[in-house]
This record gives structure tokens, C-alpha cells and sequence, in this order.
């Protein structure tokens, strides 16, 4: 066990080319969307036109992160080690990210993908339970890794609190805290709240980030207010393939900072081809806001339970809305999948009595 | 037959020694006469005043003592369990370990407890492994399983410092013995934490892949049967819902699949009923030390 786990030491953030790193999540959220069916081809081409676009940083994984191919959340197609070194031989100047989630992965499946070509790893763990991330974090940076911590279902909890989780991972060897929506809950104020509180907290030492889900609608226009609050990591999917209605889609951020004025040193003309050319023929769903996605947003649902809760609904005869609204109720959280079938089974057991 | 009770020691008397303190109480096969840690705490406290003679002196204490226990159960850290292990197989002491330090073979009690009644050394797995392998087991007796996962979901306040600290450490361990203890070909482990408010119950769910020509009455009536062996000592044990099966699909190598549903609630010993995750631990120990207990009682001295 690294000692790093265990004490503060200094960040070392990596320097900004840019205003503001725009990091693509396509290849990784996207997962979710194709029901983690990518194949390899569908990989390099994505990761080609991102690169030849300026994309920095590129996260290649399982949607729920490395070892998440799973009955819980379902098989990978491809095994993601082999996505990943394919990622690798395609960047000329992006590097290769993955998503970690304690509990999930482990420090071996952490080592196999620095091993494959990953340079960066993004520790995910829910909003209040950011210590079981030191060991992961601990290990990254043994490796020379850049390192990244996201405080999941980020509206879960108070902008204090949520400022003093991404503390633990920084000292623990995070170099960028991220507050990460993955319910696309947060409106504009809470998202502003958390964006404050966390640059405020870490923001001498560490970079701060915003990774959004457009359940309702904000991901982009919290992303905009991400910046004006000094965060300077934002995430983007292309076509916004991710899960729930989809992520912040990365052609937009590109266009509407190039508006602002604001440089994130992306070409806007490349991520538009790339998101039409490449990405959009290979599409299985175009994620968009549809009743279920919105519920999502609107009960503060983990938005990778959606195709779960479809799949759900389809099996055991009662609506995906109402599974996903009992999932908010019973205040689950990332990588509680599992209930979404008990949570079916439930209701169903429900109308046959009523 | 003998009748006199084994006289046992608990090393380590923090929140898990304290539970199974209370479990222990209620035995007729053994009697706790000695509670075990290395500075002065509540515990001890508690354990004195229940009458059982309990030293902040450390295992050192533990073994001046006249008569020696002969079973030990651990409830310190895998650190502690190392250094002591040696000690108590060289006094005759057999151990039960609930740290993770993983000396001794595995155990399970419903499972495969049986096998090792006399190993000097034992493991009680982790929580995860304890609530699970038992359902890994059941389907796998009645029909051949290549890969079984499980995940557990755990009340934030359940998982303890020790825990979030190496959390790969239940990942790495509980995927290993489902498939060595449980029978499946190849093992899978997940562990979630959740601080919604008031804590949830420890729920667990396990997937199997199994043949689409299995025969799920049979493995329902198993999964049954083995719920019951389960309760006989974590009475809070029980299904969600009936084993679920799904058609094979071609995304699971053309297997077919049964999950099962389970909710782990405390006794409410010491720890709180949100505990499961806690009490099948210690409930599993005392019935591991239980069944050694009584071994050693039908086995003249």
C-alpha cells in the first residue's frame, strides 16, 4: 500500500494548454447508451476524430468503470483492455482515460490499464463516501497516472460537505475534484453552489470539474456557469452518448465556449464531423430527453439505471417511470443496479394485489 | 458425551467482539471466559461487568492465563491476527478469524464447515462472502454453475474505517471464495455503500449463470432449503422475492441465469439491525465456533 494514501502531498495538477479542458466521455458514459456493446473499430474511429479535434483527454472504460462488464450492469462486447490499448495506438496527443469505481474495480484492474496505455484514472465514488478512494488514488500516482476524483449523484449532498469530500480525495492524491451530476439533478443554482464551494476547498492545489447528464436540459448551461465559478474541467460526449438523456455533448460545449470567447483548443468544425460522421451512424439510441430520462433528472435517479429499468419494465410488465421514480424514493445510488430488479419485482407484486 | 462448556476467548473488543459477546451469552456449548484487548475501552468494560475477566494486557495476558481457552475468536486486524496466529496454533488454541487476514481455510458454515471442524485455523471470509456463497452454493449443487456474482449493499455507517481503507480487500477476497467455497466456475464480487437515512438493511443480490435446460424447481426448492440452514443461526436472513430466472441471451455466452434476493437484517445484539453486513459475521463465528465446540465436547480429551 502506497503511503500516499495517507498523507497530503502536493497535487502537481497538470498545467492547462487552454481556458478550460474540455474531457470527452463518449467512449466511457457513451458505454451505457450501447449497453456496453462498442467494438473496436467503433473505438478507433471515435478516438481518431477526437484527437484530430484537440480533445486532451479521452476516458475509455465500461461505463461503470473498469471490471464493470457484469450481469449486474451488463457485458462488455470488447473487453475494455483491449478498447483501451486500441484507444491508445490511435491518440497522437490525447491521452487515455478510465473510470475506477471502488468497490467495483480494484488496483489490479488499475495496473491492467495502465498497462494497456491508460495515463489518467477518474476514481468515482458516491458523494459522501469519497474514503474508500486513497488506496486507488494511492496507486495512480505511484504510477505517474494523472488522477481525477468524482463525488457521484453530487446533488445528494450539501455544497459544504460535498467541498469537504473532494478534500479527502485530494489530499489522497487527486489531482482534479469533480462534481459530478450524474442524475443531471442539479439545477443552476445548486450546480453553482457546488462549483464554489469545491474551488474554494481544494481550488489552491487542485483543479475543479463538472460532469453533467442532460436529463433536464442544463448540462450545458451549468457547464457555463462551471466556468465563470473557476472550474476547469468539463466533461462532453459526442451526439451526447452517455447514459440517461446523454452528457453534455461535446460539440456544443466546443461551440458555445467558442462563442464566449473562451479557449478550449478544440476545433468546433472537427467535433461537428465527428459527432456526424463517426459517431451518429453507429448509434443504437440517440440518448435525448425522453419520460424516462426526464424522470431521472427530475427524481434524481443514477442515470445508467435507464436502459436497466427498460429492460426491467419489459420483463416484468410494469412501467420503466415507475421503477425508476421507486429507485429515487429508495434513494439508491451508483452501482445499485441489482435492486432495480427487486424494485420491478416489487411493483409488479403491487398491481397484482391492488 | 462430555457437558462441560468450552471455554473460549475474544481477542479484540471493539464493536464485532462485543456483538459476539452477546451471541456467545447465549450458547450452551460455550462458555466466554476471557475478553482481550490492548488498551482500556468500553468493551472490556462491558465484558467485567458481565462477570468474564477481561485484561487491556494484550494476547501476552491471554496466554498466562490457567486454564488456556480453547478456542479464539479475533476480531482485531489482519496486522494483529498475523503476529498472533502462530501463538495461539502453538499453544493448542484453535482460532476463528474475523480480520481479513485469511490464514486458515475459508469457511461458511452451511457450506463447507464441516471439512475443517479441526483446522487449527480458520477464516470467516467477509460479510459479503458469508451472506452469498451460501445461494452460490445452493444452485450449484443442483446443477453446474461457470460464473456466479454477487453484490452486497451495505448502510454507509456499516463499513467501518478498516474497511473503506482496503475495499479491494472484500472485492478481491469475497470473488475468490465464491467461486472456491460457493462452486462456481469463476466468481465476480461488488460491494456498494449507501448512506441513505435511516440506514438501509443490508440487502445481497447473487446471479448465476446456469444452463437453460436447468431445472429451476430444483434449484428453488435448494435455494430454499438453504435459506432456512442460514436462519438457524442469522434468524434475520431471508428472500426478497422467489429465485428469478431469465432466458439465455447471447451477451451471457448463451447461458440462462437465476437471481436471487436477499435481505440481511442484524439481530440487534450490540449492533444496530441495519448491520446485517456485521452481525452474519459474527453470527457465522459463533456458530463456526459452536459446531468446534461441540466437536471437541464429543471428543474424549
Amino acid at each position: 500500500m502506497s503511503e500516499l494514501a495517507n498523507e497530503s502531498v502536493d497535487t502537481g495538477r497538470p498545467a492547462l494548454r487552454d481556458d478550460v479542458r474540455i474531457v470527452d466521455t463518449t467512449l466511457r458514459d457513451g458505454s451505457h447508451a450501447m449497453a456496453h456493446r462498442f467494438t473496436e473499430q467503433q473505438v478507433r474511429d471515435t478516438v481518431r476524430a477526437l484527437d484530430r479535434a484537440g480533445v486532451e483527454v479521452i476516458e475509455v472504460t465500461h461505463g461503470d468503470g473498469l471490471g464493470g462488464s457484469s450481469f449486474t450492469y451488463g457485458f462488455s462486447l470488447v473487453d475494455e483492455l483491449k478498447l483501451i490499448a486500441a484507444a491508445r495506438e490511435e491518440a497522437t496527443q490525447a491521452k487515455i482515460a478510465v473510470l475506477l469505481v471502488p468497490g467495483i474495480g480494484t488496483v489490479d484492474d488499475l495496473r491492467r490499464a495502465f498497462d494497456a496505455g491508460a495515463e489518467m484514472v477518474r476514481v468515482a465514488t458516491h458523494c459522501t463516501e469519497a474514503d474508500v478512494s486513497p488506496q486507488h488514488f494511492g496507486l495512480a500516482r505511484e504510477l505517474g497516472m494523472q488522477t481525477a476524483g468524482f463525488l457521484m449523484m453530487a446533488h445528494r449532498t450539501s455544497p459544504e460537505d460535498l467541498a469537504k469530500q473532494a478534500r479527502i480525495m485530494v489530499d489522497a492524491g487527486c489531482q482534479v475534484g469533480y462534481v459530478t451530476d450524474s442524475a443531471g439533478a442539479l439545477l443552476m443554482h445548486d450546480a453553482r453552489a457546488r462549483f464554489e464551494a469545491l474551488v474554494a476547498e481544494v481550488g489552491d492545489e487542485a483543479w475543479v470539474g463538472y460532469h453533467g447528464h442532460q436529463n433536464l436540459s442544463l448540462g450545458v448551461a451549468n457547464s457555463v456557469l462551471a466556468h465563470e465559478a473557476g472550474v476547469r474541467y468539463i466533461d462532453g460526449s459526442l451526439c451526447a452518448l452517455g447514459a440517461g438523456a446523454g452528457n453534455s455533448p461535446t460539440e456544443v460545449l466546443a461551440a458555445v465556449f467558442d462563442r464566449l470567447g473562451i479557449a478550449t483548443g478544440l476545433d468546433v468544425g472537427a467535433l461537428l464531423d465527428a459527432a456526424e460522421e463517426v459517431v451518429r451512424p453507429y448509434l443504437t439510441r440517440w440518448p435525448k430527453m425522453d419520460r424516462n430520462a426526464v424522470v431521472q433528472g427530475w427524481a434524481g435517479v443514477y442515470s445508467s439505471f435507464l436502459l436497466h429499468a427498460e429492460r426491467a419494465a419489459d420483463r416484468y410488465g410494469v412501467p420503466a417511470q415507475a421503477i425508476l421514480r421507486r429507485c429515487g424514493e429508495l434513494a439508491l445510488v451508483g452501482g445499485q443496479e441489482d435492486m432495480i430488479i427487486d424494485v420491478a419485482v416489487q411493483l409488479a407484486a403491487e398491481s397484482r394485489q391492488s | 458425551m462430555g457437558s462441560a462448556r468450552v471455554t473460549a476467548a475474544i481477542v479484540g473488543p471493539g464493536n464485532i467482539g462485543t456483538d459476539l459477546l452477546e451471541k456467545l451469552r447465549r450458547s450452551d456449548v460455550i462458555e466466554v471466559g476471557y475478553m482481550v484487548g490492548v488498551v482500556e475501552s468500553d468493551g472490556l468494560a462491558r465484558a467485567r461487568a458481565q462477570g468474564i475477566e477481561a485484561s487491556a494486557e494484550g494476547v501476552d495476558w491471554l496466554l498466562r492465563q490457567d486454564p488456556l481457552p480453547q478456542l479464539v475468536f479475533e476480531a482485531t486486524s489482519a496486522k494483529a491476527h498475523a503476529a498472533h496466529a502462530p501463538r495461539y496454533a502453538e499453544a493448542g488454541i484453535q482460532a476463528i478469524d474475523l480480520t481479513p487476514a485469511h490464514l486458515g481455510p475459508m469457511v461458511c458454515p452451511p457450506v463447507n464447515l464441516g471439512e475443517h471442524l479441526d483446522a487449527p485455523n480458520v477464516s470467516m471470509i467477509t460479510c459479503g462472502g458469508q451472506a452469498t456463497i451460501p445461494m452460490v452454493h445452493a444452485v450449484s449443487r443442483v446443477t453446474p454453475v461457470p460464473y456466479a456474482e454477487i453484490v452486497a449493499s451495505v448502510a454507509s455507517r456499516g463499513a467501518g474505517p478498516g474497511t473503506r481503507a482496503n475495499i479491494d480487500e472484500f472485492t478481491r477476497t469475497t470473488s475468490a471464495a465464491v467461486a472456491a467455497i460457493g462452486g462456481a466456475g469463476r466468481g465476480k464480487a461488488i460491494i456498494i455503500l449507501n448512506p441513505v437515512e435511516p440506514p438501509m438493511i443490508m440487502r445481497d443480490t447473487v446471479f448465476c449463470a446456469i444452463s437453460p435446460e436447468a431445472d429451476h424447481a430444483a434449484i428453488t426448492a435448494s435455494v430454499h432449503e438453504m435459506v432456512a440452514e442460514v436462519q438457524r443461526y442469522v434468524p434475520g436472513y431471508s428472500l426478497r422475492a422467489e429465485p428469478q430466472f431469465d432466458d439465455p441471451r447471447e451477451d451471457w455466452d448463451g447461458n440462462a441465469r437465476v437471481g436471487v434476493f436477499l435481505e440481511v437484517r442484524g439481530n440487534g445484539d450490540y449492533l444496530p439491525e441495519y448491520a446485517g453486513n456485521l452481525d452474519i459475521m459474527t453470527a457465522a463465528a459463533a456458530r463456526v465456533g459452536e459446531l468446534m465446540a461441540r466437536a471437541k465436547q464429543e471428543v474424549p480429551a
